[in-house]
């Protein structure tokens, strides 16, 4: 773990185990996470790009300790989370909060919206005075853009955008060290979306916030993120820079992705070369063997179905795990 | 040039109970054979609802007036059974969720030949061959095998293939896709959008393609019509208008996305601000709340759709004044 860090997690590996189909069916186990680790420092945003099932939300949830973990640590301020008592888990909980895509569904209709961010508060600091907490929450709401004037209002009466904006005021009211943010702007259009990226921009500079942005959106990830870590079907394909990450990628899965993001411009849109995948995303609980994505690798050799590749260091502050990111 | 659509004057209104919403307010478009047109727009714009009332597919609270004509044929005010006869064979839709077009009690097969015999009047042999060559065209292997299998068997990807060749299968010329590959990944959206590409090279007609994602627009179409609370504030070439868009609505959706192909520095453009509320009728340009250049005639006046020449439309007071 290197001095800056906040928060190291190392082979995290989440699995969980399925019923049977049938009564006599097979136990089957779904490897959601598989080995995954990576470094946070204070004020960085890591962006965790990868398509549906790959495995971004069950990572940050396992990081949050809200899913138990089947293997591998996650370090916080040098204390290994996995060994610590509820209560001394509940008092960390403190410093890292989460952000959900669907605003109106993680707000509960019948608080009003300074009930709802104050739930926190009201958890870790319940004997303040009723003005102090008053003006904290009338703090949080302007601190995201909210007229304190509108506290006691009730989640419906805002629109996508605005219920985004009660989410991140709860989630800062007690100022944390790490927000998670999960597919925070992929409900929202266009316009509102860039509103949404700019306030949690400003709140991460304003506060030396660090903050986990899983998306599947590859252009917002790469205007917030400083580091990007890249999921297939539960396992790191790469970690790099943010920069370097999209002017070389180095695993065949992460310059598909790249190369099948449409770009708003026709120009260079149409003269693009075409790098399109075949198939689809393997089910997680019958990966291929060898690495996950040889499947639809145009690059895949018969060692690739044989060896899962390691992660190795591919430059500065890269990871990635594919046996021919050298050629 | 060829007209297959015409739509003027177009509005469609809903009765809720908390009063009327004017989801569709006097559009104006015009479609040609061999034409690819993106429509796009945010939630509540009306991009869906406007070709909903095309295709006679309105809610039961619903009332469209204006006009829309296919192939000269007036639309509005066919009887359901009429309708029935335009949709499928002439013009066809596909929407972002497969299974609202996909029976999941029925096998594939059963679903892609009854088209075909209702449409076409083909015998069973006939139909179950041709249903296979439209699963091979969307690019399905293993067409003939793949009949028998039900909806939820197939991928997401796959299922819109199939929503796609239920689509062709009574050879319209009128294609209208309504977020196709927004429910898709992204590197299934490129296979998806790789298929569209294909089409519209061979079908001798016009598509519609419904989106917000201006990447895929850019990528596919020809021209561009842009909707805002339910009224068309730009529309034209797709290359004239990303390259230089006259209304503020277009230039702040254009200059509010950030790229996967190169980093803005600082913060996004945002355009300040909601989207208005369409129960409440409005007075003037729509947009006029969140405009930064907005003028007083802005508040006072609609502004209409004016011609810009070299086939551009924009509706905006502060342009060409």
């Amino acid at each position: 773990m290197s001095a800056a860090s906040i928060l190291s997690v190392r082979d995290l590996q989440v699995s969980f185990d399925l019923r049977p189909a049938t009564l006599f069916g097979k136990r089957r186990r779904l490897v959601a996470v598989d080995g995954v680790g990576f470094d946070l420092a204070a004020g960085e945003t890591l962006g965790i790009v990868g398509e549906s099932g790959c495995g971004k939300s069950t990572l940050a949830r396992a990081v949050l300790q809200l899913l138990p973990s089947s293997a591998g640590t996650v370090v916080w301020l040098g204390d290994d989370l996995g060994s610590l008592s509820p209560e001394e888990m509940r008092r960390r909980r403190r410093h890292m909060q989460l952000i959900f895509q669907d605003p109106l569904a993680a707000l509960d209709p019948r608080m009003t919206v300074g009930e709802i961010i104050a739930e926190p508060l009201d958890a870790f600091e319940p004997d303040l005075g009723p003005a102090v907490r008053g003006a904290r929450i009338a703090e949080s709401m302007d601190l995201v853009g909210l007229n304190p004037l509108m506290i006691n209002r009730y989640p419906h009466e805002f629109s996508g955008g605005q219920c985004q904006r009660i989410g991140i005021a709860r989630a800062m009211i007690l100022k944390p060290k790490l927000i998670v943010c999960d597919e925070p702007v992929s409900a929202l259009d266009a316009s509102i979306q860039a509103q949404i990226v700019n306030l949690l921009g400003r709140l991460q500079r304003e506060f030396g916030l660090a903050l986990i942005f899983i998306s599947h959106n590859l252009s917002v990830v790469r205007h917030i993120s400083q580091r990007i870590l890249v999921l297939y079907l539960g396992r790191l394909v790469e970690l790099a820079p943010a920069e370097d990450l999209f002017v070389a990628p180095r695993h065949p899965y992460t310059r598909a992705l790249i190369a099948a993001v449409p770009v708003p411009d026709p120009l260079i849109e149409r003269a693009k070369p075409r790098l399109v995948l075949g198939g689809d995303v393997p089910s997680p609980l019958d990966p291929p063997s060898g690495c996950a994505f040889r499947t639809r690798c145009p690059k895949a050799i018969t060692l690739c179905a044989e060896r899962r590749p390691e992660t190795t260091e591919a430059g500065p502050g890269r990871l990635v795990a594919c046996h021919r990111w050298r050629e | 040039m060829n007209a297959i659509l015409e739509i003027e004057h177009l509005t469609t209104r809903f009765a809720t109970p908390d009063g009327e919403v004017h989801a569709v307010s006097d559009v104006d478009l015009r479609l040609d054979a061999g034409e690819t047109v993106g429509i796009v727009g945010e939630s509540g714009s009306g991009k869906s609802q406007l070709f909903l009332t095309v295709m006679g597919l309105l809610a039961g609270n619903g009332r469209a007036e204006g006009s829309a004509r296919y192939r000269g044929t007036e639309l509005l005010g066919l009887s359901r059974g009429e309708m029935r006869r335009y949709r499928g064979r002439h013009m066809a839709m596909i929407f972002q969720d497969p299974m609202t077009s996909l029976n999941p009690h029925l096998t594939v097969g059963r679903q892609l030949t009854e088209v075909l015999n209702l449409h076409k009047g083909m015998d069973a042999a006939a139909a179950r061959a041709a249903a296979i060559a439209m699963l091979e065209q969307v690019r399905i292997p293993d067409g003939a095998r793949r009949m028998a299998a039900y909806p939820h068997e197939f991928s997401g990807g796959m299922r819109q293939r199939i929503m796609i060749a239920m689509a062709l299968l009574g050879g319209p010329d009128l294609l209208i896709a309504d977020e196709p590959t927004t429910a898709l990944d992204v590197t299934v959206q490129a296979q998806i959008l790789e298929l569209l590409r294909e089409l519209k090279a061979s079908l001798n007609g016009a598509i519609v393609l419904i989106t917000h994602d201006l990447g895929v627009i850019a990528g596919l179409c020809d021209r561009v019509a842009v909707m805002y609370a339910g009224r068309l504030v730009e529309e034209g070439p797709v290359e004239a208008i990303f390259a230089a868009p006259k209304h503020p609505y277009t230039q702040g959706l254009l200059a509010a996305l950030p790229r996967v192909d190169a980093k803005q520095p600082g913060d996004l453009f945002a355009i300040p601000g909601q989207p208005p509320n369409l129960q409440r009728g409005i007075v003037g340009c729509a947009f006029a709340p969140r405009c930064h250049q907005v003028i007083d005639r802005c508040r006072a006046v609609r502004p209409l759709l004016a011609d810009l020449g070299c086939g551009r439309r924009v509706a905006c007071h502060r342009v060409g004044a």
